[in-house]
């Protein structure tokens, strides 16, 4: 890495792409710029309550709510969720759905 | 993983930890220049061969000494914002996984496609094979694909413990409540060793991780076969 390119911060292109078969075999929760922090606990919980409430408004047939199903899939840990299932049909989960 | 008498970093995988470990060993040259300078200095001084008695004031003297440290510092401070910003950077993952903190072992979760997750223990001094680390050995790793944005989402069940891997440059604290994200691409395949980073209780020195990073298509088979049945180790 050549000193002035590496200072400047210009790292070479390769550095930031995905290996091109991995991206046929693999994918996963895309990025969501409305939680950019590191912190993505919000994001976990927005996407578990925009899923429910999809389906509640749409139907558990309606394709675009699985993107949120992805979503909180992905990013929540199977302890929170369970969690939250639980309170779901308790009906002391503290959210609107 | 680290060896003995180690002085220095072990060898980074992911181009954040060589940047960062760039970035370090600039850092010290530059200090060490700086040392140099001034002990040489001191040495004049001290010497006694020059006088000083004729200089009262002298402001050009006086903005130079103001100045340079200031640029220096500057100097210093430019690849540092840089690497600030790259560090949390996430371009497209392809793979997330959740590491979650237990007293005192780690549980990892995959549920990209489906709910895989197991746990991760230690391995007993009594029970490691020949050649085995001690104090680093478990029973299940953690996988990763290489040359792959892969998201690591680390959090706890309990207390706050912390999810290190000093080759990939990572250590991401793993607090109850929150969901903490750092982002990894390893650039070559092979096992990486990490230790629990934040004292989480008695056996806080004895909850190790270690990774091992394959081919895309064998991290997809891996995962295929984990989901398909009980992992038996």
């Amino acid at each position: 890495m050549s000193f002035i390119k590496e200072f400047s911060g210009k790292y070479p292109e390769h550095t930031h792409k995905n290996d091109p078969k991995a991206e046929e075999l693999l994918s996963t929760a895309k990025f969501d710029a409305r939680f950019q922090m590191c912190n993505q606990d919000k994001a976990c919980w927005q996407n578990y309550v925009d899923y429910f409430r999809c389906i509640k408004k749409k139907g558990e047939d309606y394709e675009p709510c699985n993107w949120f199903k992805k979503q909180y899939q992905a990013l929540c840990p199977g302890f929170w969720t369970e969690r939250w299932d639980e309170q779901r049909e308790a009906g002391a989960f503290p959210a609107k759905i | 993983m680290s060896y003995w008498c180690q002085m220095y970093f072990q060898n980074g995988v992911t181009f954040t930890s060589m940047r960062v470990q760039w970035a370090f060993g600039m850092y010290c040259v530059v200090l060490m220049l700086i040392f140099v300078f001034v002990m040489l200095s001191v040495l004049l001084c001290c010497s006694g061969s020059h006088q000083f008695i004729y200089m009262l004031t002298d402001h050009n003297l006086e903005r130079i000494w103001g100045t340079v440290p200031l640029l220096i510092l500057v100097f210093l401070s430019w690849p540092s914002m840089g690497l600030l910003y790259v560090l949390s950077e996430l371009e497209t993952p392809l793979v997330t996984v959740k590491c979650i903190g237990h007293q005192w072992y780690w549980e990892y979760e995959y549920t990209d496609f489906a709910v895989v997750s197991y746990n991760s223990y230690m391995v007993p001094e009594d029970e490691l094979k020949l050649g085995e680390p001690r104090l680093l050995t478990v029973d299940k790793s953690m996988v990763l694909p290489f040359s792959v944005w892969c998201r690591i989402l680390t959090t706890s069940f309990d207390v706050v413990h912390s999810w290190t891997v000093p080759a990939f440059g990572v250590k991401s604290d793993a607090v109850p409540g929150r969901l903490s994200e750092s982002s990894v691409k390893v650039e070559m395949p092979g096992v990486f060793w990490g230790q629990c980073s934040e004292i989480c209780g008695a056996l806080h020195s004895f909850m190790p991780i270690r990774v091992e990073v394959v081919s895309a298509e064998l991290f997809s088979k891996w995962l295929w076969i984990l989901q398909s049945s009980v992992w038996e180790g």
